[in-house]
């Protein structure tokens, strides 16, 4: 209890004092993330949009792999990209190991799946009569399309917040690709196994909150956007032939 | 020339043929119904003539040109209505304003026509209304409106009125009359209602298992159905099987088969071009409306046809009261409460069914 009273303290004084080690640790977490989920829904979105809506051969398998991504270890990614961007992998020759990009590559892997996964079953719960209404008012298939992700828009939001959950707190893969330098590629949870590794518990703790703190004023923010409007309702006495009042 | 016009439209989903119109056409100022019952494939002709689902077979023509569904010009002279239109996420305007965003309309362009067209459906204080917070009747309006804003030359509509209530329904059909005939060169109605049919309809299909089995004007339909399928899906009923055993030009006597052997003989009219020749085994349908009923002494001369019944039940269906008559046959009268009181109708009193020949449509049985 005294260790963890201490711990307040502590993250209250990091807090308060803003060290600029700490400033740097956490803006080096936000960008590596922030820039990590971009990545992820630049990948992530589309293969959740074709597979949630297209009609192919082999469909079922493109979902379950989708789905299996749910459950990637992040070291094994963490591995894998190591692979490749190590000196004899393919990608050796662009140096990039070690480097905040190698973090961003390695967790835009882990939330492309996430975001792929969520972006299908959202745009899949919305009734295809939205494309067809869209058609039928003259519309492009391109913005009839447009039209039925802004009609997912809730799943679709949920999908960037489930992706930003799933890099923001994972330390396997960056600690891997990005190798923990101060200065450099140190970011909040590789941070906090060094501190625990240390014995500076107090301190290992203080980055805990201050992470959780910052990862629930990104979702706060997030979750505002998302829940600005609610699609699910609209339209929803229409469609049920509610009485005129 | 018809302004659209469907030739051998075949439309299969799996093995079945939903959609089996060999003919199909709507001309400029006209307005069509389809006419049939759920299942009918309906719903499937339309997104086939709104152009937003492809036909197996067949062609369909606007103004003589041939178009198909990625034709994005020919798409952009309809507008489709659907049977639960799904209105997007924003407000009532950002809706009625989409098909002119899809057109490229400018912003000062669009304000114009959606307050118009708010105006002429008397929805305009709803303009800024988010869409989730509308009455069913308002969701309708608001789907009516987006769909004229374009001012499409052919305007298509699923079941308009399917789902609201009878006293929003009347409303909603009273602003379709209004609107379809001002905004729009053509319409085409699809519905299983008869009474959107022939309320809103210059021309009626009557559309069976995919194909269309009549096509005419509303009187036509009513008074000479093709087919006893026609005959039920305008509100008649069927009276039975019979055999012919008289015809004079489209005049057929009927001797009606009871399970006792010989049932009454009837007078009926027969379907244009029908060969009736004596012996020829018939169905007949008439309309409850059509019946008129009268105490057994108090039958007047005149009546072509009389069949003595008795009342088996009364069932009140609004401001009339369907009765329903058992004896040598069974038939169903639609008449007014205040009729019921005067004769005094009730379960077991004997009456004389009074039909008049231009009331029993008789048909070849199949």
């Amino acid at each position: 209890m005294e260790l963890f009273t201490q711990a307040l303290r502590e993250a209250a004084r990091l807090l308060f004092d803003l060290s600029p080690e700490l400033v740097d640790i956490v803006v080096r977490s936000l960008r590596v993330s922030g820039s990590a989920v971009l990545l992820g829904i630049l990948i992530g979105m589309p293969i959740g949009v074709a597979v949630g809506l297209g009609r192919f051969p082999g469909r079922q398998i493109a979902v379950a792999l989708i789905h299996t991504g749910f459950a990637l270890p992040p070291v094994v990614v963490g591995l894998f990209v190591y692979m490749f961007l190590s000196r004899s992998g393919p990608l050796g020759s662009l140096e990039l190991l070690f480097t905040p990009t190698a973090m961003i590559i390695a967790q835009a892997l882990l939330a492309a799946p996430y975001v792929a996964g969520i972006t299908l079953a959202a745009v899949q719960a919305v009734p295809p009569d939205v494309r067809l209404q869209a058609r039928a008012l003259g519309a492009s298939p391109l913005r009839a399309l447009w039209t039925h992700m802004r009609e997912a828009r809730l799943g679709i939001g949920a999908a960037v917040i489930a992706g930003f959950g799933a890099v923001i707190s994972e330390v396997g893969a960056v600690m891997m690709v990005g190798g923990n330098i101060l200065g450099e590629t140190r970011v909040m949870t590789t941070a906090i196994v060094l501190e625990t590794r240390r014995g500076n518990f107090a301190v290992a703790i203080a980055l805990g909150l201050v992470l959780l703190a910052i990862a629930f004023a990104v979702n706060l923010a997030l979750t505002r956007l998302q829940q600005g409007r609610r699609p699910g309702e609209v339209g929803g006495s229409a469609r049920e032939g509610k009485p005129a009042r | 020339m018809s302004l659209l016009r469907a030739q051998g439209l075949r439309r299969r989903y799996g093995r079945r043929l939903v959609v089996d119109v060999d003919a199909l056409e709507v001309g400029r100022g006209e307005v069509l119904a389809v006419l049939g019952p759920n299942g009918a494939g309906k719903s499937t002709l339309f997104r086939l003539l709104l152009l937003v689902e492809a036909a197996d077979e067949g062609r369909i023509f606007l103004d003589g040109r041939e178009v198909r569904p990625g034709d994005r010009e020919a798409r952009r002279r309809l507008a489709g209505v659907f049977q639960r239109p799904y209105l997007f996420t924003g407000t009532v305007t950002d809706n009625v304003e989409y098909g002119l965003r899809a057109r490229g309309l400018k912003r000062r362009e669009r304000e114009a026509r959606v307050a118009e067209l708010l105006a002429l459906l008397g929805i305009e204080s709803l303009a800024r209304a988010p869409v989730n917070e509308l009455s069913g009747g308002e969701a309708q309006r608001v789907a009516l409106a987006r769909a004229l804003a374009p001012m499409p030359e052919l305007l298509l509509f699923d079941e308009p009125t399917a789902n609201l209530d009878v006293t929003v329904r009347r409303r909603f059909r009273e602003d379709l009359a209004r609107t379809i005939r001002t905004q729009a060169n053509a319409a085409i109605l699809i519905t299983h209602d008869p009474a959107d049919a022939f309320a809103l309809a210059d021309r009626i299909a009557v559309m069976e298992e995919g194909r269309i089995v009549q096509t005419g004007t509303p009187e036509e339909i009513v008074l000479r159905p093709a087919t006893p399928f026609v005959a039920a899906v305008t509100g008649a009923e069927l009276l039975g099987g019979g055999r012919v055993v008289a015809c004079e030009g489209e005049r057929v006597m009927v001797a009606m088969e009871i399970a006792r052997g010989a049932g009454p003989r009837l007078a009926g009219i027969a379907p244009d071009g029908a060969a009736l020749p004596p012996g020829t085994p018939v169905t007949v349908a008439y309309r409850p409306e059509e019946i008129a009923l009268a105490l057994p002494d108090e039958v007047e001369a005149g009546a072509c046809n009389r069949v003595p019944l008795r009342v088996a039940a009364l069932v009140p269906a609004g401001g009339m009261v369907r009765i329903r008559l058992e004896g040598d046959v069974s038939l169903t009268a639609l008449v007014a409460r205040h009729a019921v009181e005067v004769l005094g109708l009730e379960p077991g009193r004997e009456v004389v069914a009074r039909l008049e020949a231009s009331a029993l449509r008789v048909f070849p049985a199949r």
